[in-house]
């Protein structure tokens, strides 16, 4: 089994913490079908240049998805060259991320050098690496068409409200604890910001899919139009299987496949991660 | 923020996306620094065969880092090991640590804050 990557700098005051999802996302990644699938598309067929794939992880609270596959990247895709980006709305987030993922590939190639020369073809082989993670409203400052790998564990549960997402610095307004450092808070204003981050990662408006629908919309515009794919996870309660047909509905060849499963129960499957990609 | 990150960023504003001018993002008052990479030349060779070639070269400039190639290098030129150590530099050994990344198009101003840059919008803009 591959390691899953460290999160003890964390602090889950704010940022969701590796749950039962994340580690669903872990297990797909990395499952045989999975990683040959990914193989298949990302492995270089010559020794000649063949591009680095960008992997984006959007809302990455901790980041230990994007750190798991850009620091396995060797098991996952067959390659060594993955440029890690990340994007959340919740600065802290960012900076726990940028950690995350440096601190995954650094152990991870401290581990395969402990291996011996068993992969001597591999010696000089590189190590991708953690680009930036910036604070950002999913997919907005992405650049169309430049993400291979897309990876969301979205706020997934059905609420009643979706929480107002955090606009740049405006000082004049009531949400003016969030440009604050947990430092200069009292007791109740830290907890009312704690609180709302909390809420962010969590809370998904309407059948839990208002999040989720808007960077479904993002896609066909941000995926690398030849080998781009996202994988999103959804719960029961977003109905997978009609967000699928929606998905096949766009046209131009779109393809909306379940790859992970958190297991059934009473007959539904909890959790699943649909794999999204265009063929 | 690795300055290869502006390769794969435009201006967060909706009627931007298709603008020409909303890329690259442009660096002012920019504070560089350099933190060591290994070099590794072909994975500076996959990562040039994916970029957005004027986009880098005009960065580079405005950065007054003239050493890059006006046009994408390919074939013998990628044997070059000053120019891929050159790139390597650029690309993922220099950070951006504080300034604002600008929309040609619209003008907006993205704040660059101890390594992160943030594209959260104005409400207005959203």
């Amino acid at each position: 089994m591959l390691p899953t990557p460290d999160t003890s700098h964390v602090p889950f005051d704010t940022i969701y913490e590796p749950s039962e999802d994340s580690y669903l996302f872990l297990d797909t990644l990395s499952s045989n079908s999975e990683s040959a699938w990914l193989r298949s598309r990302f492995t270089s067929p010559s020794p000649s240049p063949s591009p680095s794939p960008l992997a984006v992880e959007v809302g990455c609270g901790s980041g230990v998805v994007l750190a798991f596959l850009t620091a396995n990247s060797q098991h996952i895709l067959g390659r060594r060259d993955v440029l890690a980006l990340a994007t959340d709305v919740n600065r802290d987030a960012c900076i726990a991320t940028q950690k995350t993922v440096t601190k995954a590939v650094h152990e991870r190639q401290s581990t395969q050098q402990d291996d011996g020369p068993s992969d001597a073809q591999n010696e000089k082989a590189s190590t991708s690496i953690c680009l930036s993670a910036v604070t950002a409203n999913l997919c907005t400052p992405l650049r169309p068409g430049t993400v291979d790998i897309l990876l969301f564990n979205p706020p997934y549960v059905p609420t009643e409200e979706l929480p107002t997402l955090p606009s740049s610095t405006q000082p004049s307004t009531s949400s003016s604890y969030l440009e604050s450092s947990s430092k200069e808070l009292s007791r109740s204003a830290k907890f009312e910001r704690d609180s709302y981050y909390l809420s962010l990662t969590y809370a998904g408006g309407q059948d839990g899919m208002e999040t989720t629908e808007r960077l479904l919309d993002a896609i066909p515009e941000v995926l690398d139009p030849d080998r781009g794919v996202a994988y999103v996870l959804l719960c029961k309660q977003n109905r997978p299987e009609e967000v699928k047909e929606r998905i096949r509905g766009w046209g131009g060849g779109w393809r909306a496949e379940t790859v992970g499963n958190s297991g059934v129960q009473a007959g539904w499957e909890k959790l699943v991660i649909v794999r999204i990609w265009r063929v | 923020m690795k300055l290869l990150t502006v390769n794969f960023l435009t201006c967060a504003v909706k009627t931007c996306k298709g603008s020409p001018a909303a890329f690259p993002l442009h660096f002012r008052d920019v504070e560089l620094e350099l933190h060591d990479v290994e070099f590794q030349p072909d994975f500076i060779r996959n990562i040039i065969t994916r970029v957005d070639w004027e986009g880098l070269h005009k960065m580079a400039n405005e950065l007054n880092f003239p050493t890059i190639p006006e046009v994408k290098p390919d074939g013998e030129a990628l044997q070059s090991e000053q120019l891929l150590r050159d790139l390597h530099r650029l690309l993922l050994e220099t950070q951006v640590a504080e300034g604002r990344l600008i929309c040609g198009n619209c003008g907006h101003e993205y704040m660059v804050k101890e390594g992160i840059a943030n594209f959260l919008l104005p409400s207005h803009l959203v």
